[in-house]
């Protein structure tokens, strides 16, 4: 049985029978057509652009919107003769994306695609001409909701191509959230919001598990490639044990993305709630398209798989149960759109178990079904559309009349609905027929045996009962005039709004009359199944007196007494509860995760940061213990607590923790920074003696700085830390965290040194930095060549500290003009009120004040006289210069001796500190000409320069070169371009320093002196209310 | 390797301090703990490089194995720099807290609290809505409530204060300097 239904797929891809399927695919001729991606891409790109084209032609630019999927399905129904050739296999499109993971944007143009895409396509054209009518052309975000509907159409165009898992799923999540979009398109509105997020969140759900399954399908056929992997079922079938559960559970996984999406049960109350989309949404989305997405993975995975463990028990319990529950709750629904809604579902569960039945028969009957339903259910939310812009409500309570006052529109209605209820001649009849009879042949003489096929049959047919009642109660709702005497305005309807709805009547219509053309669509298709029917099944109008005939008259009967038992059924509804109402179920989830969440939040959330280190703390000592207790570890290390060749070290290191532990005791401010100074300094020792100059250096000079910057920041507050013994501080178990955690490090550090049995990386790298980075400074040339990038990104994290520091202080702007000195009065800055105890010494100092040269310093004539300090001033004047020179001196030499980069640009901030301290901020003023901005930036750039110019002389990103040259009076002279880089980090330090300076200095004198007056309070903000 | 355990105990004390001042109420220990905890880990880089040595300044004559390791040291001086950036960082912060709260130390997160604290009705999902019966809402007049599903969802408690009082439920924090908190706010309906 099998085997000939391969012959039939390998026939169509063009080669013999029995080979591996990959093999198939590469010897045929491969039919290579482009022209899928463009028109996917034409999609995307209109959507790009669509809010320009709103913005000019106002709604008719819906137009404009539909001639894309309008012209796409010209080309669709152009590519017929390809599509369906006997000689070359279905048009592909295979481009190799992220191979190594199997995710190839392949695309596929077989029978079951084309019949998709149809619907996709030309209800897609319909429905945007539709939307031009529909909207009014100032409705706010139409541009908006425009380029998502067309986006909409060419995701769903890409997921019925799709021949790759990977690629389907992502068409697949595509539609979810373009979906998401659409339906709260009225984002004002509560209802809209809220079934958006319920449908997001239900698919989203199904899409994952789908995902999961995906993989699991994809991973056992060992292709992601659709098509291969159909190929490959057979084998994949007759597997046994664990791979067949694999395949199993995959492909129920699949299934429950296609439930999700398909709105079958449990799923299906999504699908009413996302009736608050407007109604041309509703129409594609929610009746011709989206909501297809499921039936067609089940069409698509049903000729390989429909015989896995769990296919037929998930298709028919949920496939029927769908059917009845659907048609059940459509019957007491006074909302037109709703009583579609339903009626949808309904459909869906109908449409869901024929398909996925897996006989030939069904197969062709499920697809005329997925056809007649696309086309007479968007006309019908069309219709309804047209029914409420025109009367303003979808309430059957409301509406009477409307027939009476829109004759066309009620035709229009009339086939649809007819259609829907099984109703010859019309499209809906035919599949119908074909259903019930490919049924009764299943029934009779199909694999799962007549117990279950006439139970499936009953139930078919008690649901096409429930769908024929809600049709007329659809049509008398809607249409009749009622007897209350009641008639609603309806404003005459325009040709142009009517013409979607119309066109897709006008199908229905001609779909049934000639139902041998659908039929020779889907025969290609139907072909891969089994037929259980030994007279063979067609499309047809009419097949004689046959047992369908039969069931078709007994629907239609029945169905018309349940509508005119309409009355009683309401009240019988209303009196029986459902047993199972899942929409509450779902609710009581979401009730839950929020109790959940709130719970969790509120006990890690606590607003105690106390709490969190600890938390985190505590996890890092606890992991590391349990490694150390569960694993075996090495105790047996060479330890040694004098290194011979540096003894004083246990000096400093004893100096370091007294400095340590002081400063844990210590009550001022200033003390306890002092104290931890002492550990800084002694560290810069304990450097030096190890073999670290430019580490000692550098940790001097940053010390000192740092020091100062403390000082500077600190001057405001209060001189006493804040005191201890109170409420929350949590001493001991400060102390506790604190031991244990320099315990744990202790050990670990011990562990890991003594593990290495290497030597280390860094033996080649003296002899790497004189060759390669031509200079003999090793720790230099690593910083500025062989780890350049890491000192970039080190400079960067500088220049951002820079600026947060000044746009911490500044608040505004980063300061870039100081005032300069000469706009200030002598004398004039940080005056004391009252000076205690000078007396006579305060007349000399106002004197040498007044003076009006600038003996020393530039602007220390700004100084208030009991603020300047004589000697201060003289040494400045004295060794500033020096010290820049200095600084360059280490900048320039650091390539080779200690220095560098680093070095030099914190020794010229210290000079910079020195004038500063020594003539106030208008001094720093006039020192520092050069914004820090500007340093930051130039040094910054310079920096990215030295990288970026290798590129263009064929070398790589820092890489270096040297020069060497004869220069008179320097002699030989070697340069090395990453001396360059180096002055960029020369120029950062030096900006973040001058920074400081003035965030930290200048910005808070003024505060200072204008008594916080010149400040701006920032208003402490209300907790952010939740926006609703 | 061999091990300076003068080093590791020295960085063991640093570390000890460091995490007992980060742990502080007070802004200023906290950074002065984030110092202590940066010159542990830059001890904890050295001691990595193994015993002292020469000062690694190329010399052909000298083997690699008796320079000082430069990678490390490589390390340290980046940190090192980078530390002193982060003081100052947090130096402005301590001076800007100082200017906005005159208080140099860390608060309890009260937006945290409110969170936690938090009513689980919510207008958005659980608030009851008309039912809509048209797309064109200048016309709407609902006519019938939506099917309520009775036992879900929570009912709105009318006009209790959610967000006021909430600062004096953690027993740790001392009250902040707030003159800008309204104590006595009051949940405002939803606006739909």
């Amino acid at each position: 049985m099998r085997a000939r239904n391969w012959t039939r797929l390998g026939r169509m891809k063009g080669s013999g029978t029995d080979v591996n399927p990959r093999d198939s695919l590469i010897s045929s001729p491969k039919h290579v057509e482009p022209l899928v991606l463009f028109v996917l891409c034409a999609h995307f790109i209109v959507a790009i652009f669509a809010p320009i084209l709103f913005s000019k032609w106002g709604r008719s630019a819906f137009y404009i919107l539909a001639a894309v999927p309008g012209i796409s399905f010209v080309w669709l129904v152009a590519q017929y003769s390809n599509v369906f050739s006997d000689t070359l296999p279905s048009p592909a499109l295979d481009i190799s994306w992220v191979p190594v993971m199997g995710l190839d944007l392949s695309f596929k143009m077989d029978q079951l695609s084309w019949m998709m895409s149809l619907l996709v396509l030309g209800v897609g054209a319909l429905v945007l001409a539709y939307c031009a009518r529909y909207f009014k052309t100032n409705d706010a975000g139409l541009g908006g909701f425009g380029s998502q509907l067309l986006a909409f159409a060419g995701v769903m165009f890409g997921l019925v191509t799709a021949d790759n898992l990977i690629l389907l799923f992502v068409f697949w999540e595509l539609t979810t959230v373009l979906s998401y979009l659409l339906i709260g398109y009225a984002r004002t509105r509560i209802a809209a919001r809220r079934a958006a997020l319920q449908a997001l969140i239900v698919t989203t759900f199904g899409g994952l598990a789908m995902l999961v399954g995906l993989i699991m399908v994809g991973e056992s056929a060992g292709t992601y490639s659709i098509s291969e992997v159909l190929a490959k079922a057979p084998e994949l079938m007759s597997a046994v044990g664990s791979p067949k559960m694999v395949l199993d559970i995959g492909i129920a996984l699949l299934l429950v993305g296609a439930v999700t999406k398909s709105a079958l049960l449990p799923f299906h109350f999504w699908l009413p709630g996302a009736m608050a989309a407007p109604t041309p949404v509703s129409a594609y989305l929610h009746a011709a398209a989206m909501v297809k997405a499921g039936i067609y993975l089940i069409a698509r995975l049903a000729p390989g798989f429909s015989q896995t463990e769990y296919w037929q028990v998930i298709i028919v319990v949920l496939g029927l149960g769908t059917m009845i529950l659907g048609g059940w709750r459509a019957l007491r629904q006074y909302d037109l759109k709703l009583i579609l809604a339903y009626g949808t579902v309904s459909q869906l569960g109908f449409i869901a178990l024929v398909v996925g039945l897996g006989g030939q028969e069904s197969a062709l009957a499920g697809m005329a079904m997925v056809l007649a339903h696309g086309l007479f259910k968007a006309a019908l939310f069309l219709v309804v559309g047209i029914i409420d812009h025109q009367s303003g409500t979808r309430d059957i309570r409301e509406l009477s009349g409307v027939f009476k006052s829109a004759p066309k529109l009620g035709m229009v209605a009339l086939i649809g609905a007819a259609s829907m209820a099984g109703v010859p001649p019309l499209a809906g009849f035919v599949a119908k027929e074909g259903i019930f009879q490919a049924f009764i042949a299943s029934a009779m003489h199909g694999p799962a045996g007549p117990g279950v096929g006439w139970t499936v049959l009953v139930g078919m047919v008690l649901g096409s009962i429930l769908t024929f009642a809600y049709s007329a109660r659809f049509m008398w709702g809607g249409f009749a005039t009622k007897p209350k005497g009641m008639a609603t305005v309806f404003k005459p309807v325009g040709w142009t709004f009517l013409a979607a709805p119309a066109f897709l009547s006008l199908l229905t219509l001609a779909y049934g009359i000639f139902p041998q053309i659908v039929e020779g669509w889907i025969k290609p298709y139907s072909e891969q199944f089994p037929a259980y029917d030994p007279h063979g099944m067609h499309l047809l109008l009419w097949h004689g007196f046959t047992p369908a005939l039969g069931l078709s008259a007994i629907v239609i009967a029945a169905g018309i007494t349940l509508f005119m038992l309409r009355r009683k059924m309401e009240a019988f509804q209303a009196m029986t509860p459902s047993p199972m109402d899942f929409e509450r179920i779902y609710r009581q989830v979401i009730v839950l995760l929020d109790t959940v969440a709130i719970w969790v939040t509120g006990r890690t959330q606590r607003g105690s940061l106390f709490f969190y280190l600890a938390v985190i703390l505590s996890t890092a000592i606890a992991s590391v213990l349990a490694v150390l207790f569960l694993t075996e570890q090495d105790w047996n290390h060479d330890v040694y607590f004098v290194d011979p060749t540096s003894p004083f070290q246990i000096v400093a290191g004893a100096v370091i923790v007294i400095g340590a532990v002081a400063a844990a005791n210590a009550s001022k401010r200033f003390m306890a920074v002092l104290m931890v100074s002492v550990t800084g300094y002694g560290i810069a020792l304990i450097f030096a003696l190890q073999g670290a100059p430019d580490l000692a250096l550098t940790q001097m000079l940053v010390e000192t700085i740092i020091l100062v910057a403390f000082v500077l920041a600190m001057r405001s507050l209060p001189a006493r830390l804040m005191e201890r013994k109170q409420a929350g501080s949590h001493r001991l178990a400060r102390m506790i965290l604190g031991v244990a955690f320099g315990a744990v490090m202790v050990v670990v550090a011990i562990i890991a040194m003594g593990a290495r049995i290497h030597d280390p990386v860094s033996l080649a790298m003296p002899l790497m930095a004189y060759e390669g980075g031509g200079g003999l400074n090793v720790v230099n040339v690593t910083l500025v060549d062989i780890r350049a990038w890491d000192t970039f990104g080190e400079i960067s994290v500088l220049a951002i500290a820079a600026t947060g520091v000044a746009s911490l202080i500044f608040v505004r702007g980063r300061g870039q003009r100081l005032p300069r000195a000469m706009t200030v009065e002598s004398g004039s800055i940080g005056k004391l009120k009252t000076v205690p105890g000078f007396g006579p010494t305060i007349e000399i100092a106002k004197k040498f004040t007044a003076s009006p040269s600038n003996p020393w310093l530039v602007a220390g004539r700004t100084l208030a006289p009991e603020r300047r300090s004589i000697i201060i001033e003289v040494v400045t004047r004295l060794v500033f210069h020096s010290i820049i020179v200095v600084s360059i001196y280490l900048l320039l030499a650091g390539h080779n001796g200690t220095g560098g980069g680093f070095a030099g640009g914190l020794v010229a901030g210290l000079a910079l500190t020195i004038r500063y301290l020594a003539g106030g901020r208008f001094e720093l003023a006039e020192a520092t000409r050069i914004s820090a901005g500007t340093l930051l930036g130039v040094g910054l750039a310079l920096a990215a320069l030295t990288g970026v110019g290798p590129l263009f002389f064929g070398g790589e990103i820092f890489q270096s070169a040297i020069i060497a040259f004869d220069a008179p009076i320097f002699g030989h002279v070697k340069f090395v371009t990453s001396t360059l880089f180096d002055i960029g980090v020369y120029l950062v330090v030096v900006g973040l320093v001058v920074d400081v300076l003035r965030s930290l200095g200048s910005e808070i004198d003024q505060h200072e002196e204008g008594g916080m007056a010149g400040i701006e309070m920032i208003e402490d903000d209300e907790p952010l209310e939740v926006a609703r | 390797m061999s091990v300076n355990l003068t080093l590791l105990l020295v960085m063991g004390v640093l570390y000890a301090v460091g995490i007992y001042l980060l742990l502080e109420r007070s802004l200023t220990r906290v950074l002065l703990g984030l110092m202590l905890l940066a010159n542990a880990t830059n001890l904890l880089l050295l001691t990595t490089g193994g015993y002292a040595g020469l000062a690694p300044i190329f010399n052909k004559d000298i083997p690699s194995t008796e320079y000082n390791d430069p990678l490390p040291q490589a390390f340290i001086l980046t940190s090192i720099v980078i530390s002193f950036a982060v003081t100052a960082f947090m130096l402005s912060l301590i001076y800007r807290s100082w200017l906005l709260s005159h208080a140099d130390q860390i608060q309890v997160d009260r937006e945290d609290i409110r969170v936690a604290k938090q009513d689980l009705y919510d207008d958005e999902e659980d608030s009851e809505i008309a039912v809509e019966v048209s797309d064109f809402h200048e016309n709407t007049h609902p006519v019938a409530k939506r099917e309520t599903i009775p036992g879900i969802g929570y009912k709105k408690i009318a006009q209790v204060p959610i967000a006021g009082p909430v600062i004096q439920v953690d027993p740790e924090s001392p009250v902040p300097h707030d003159d800008h908190d309204q104590p006595n706010k009051t949940d405002k309906p939803g606006k739909e």
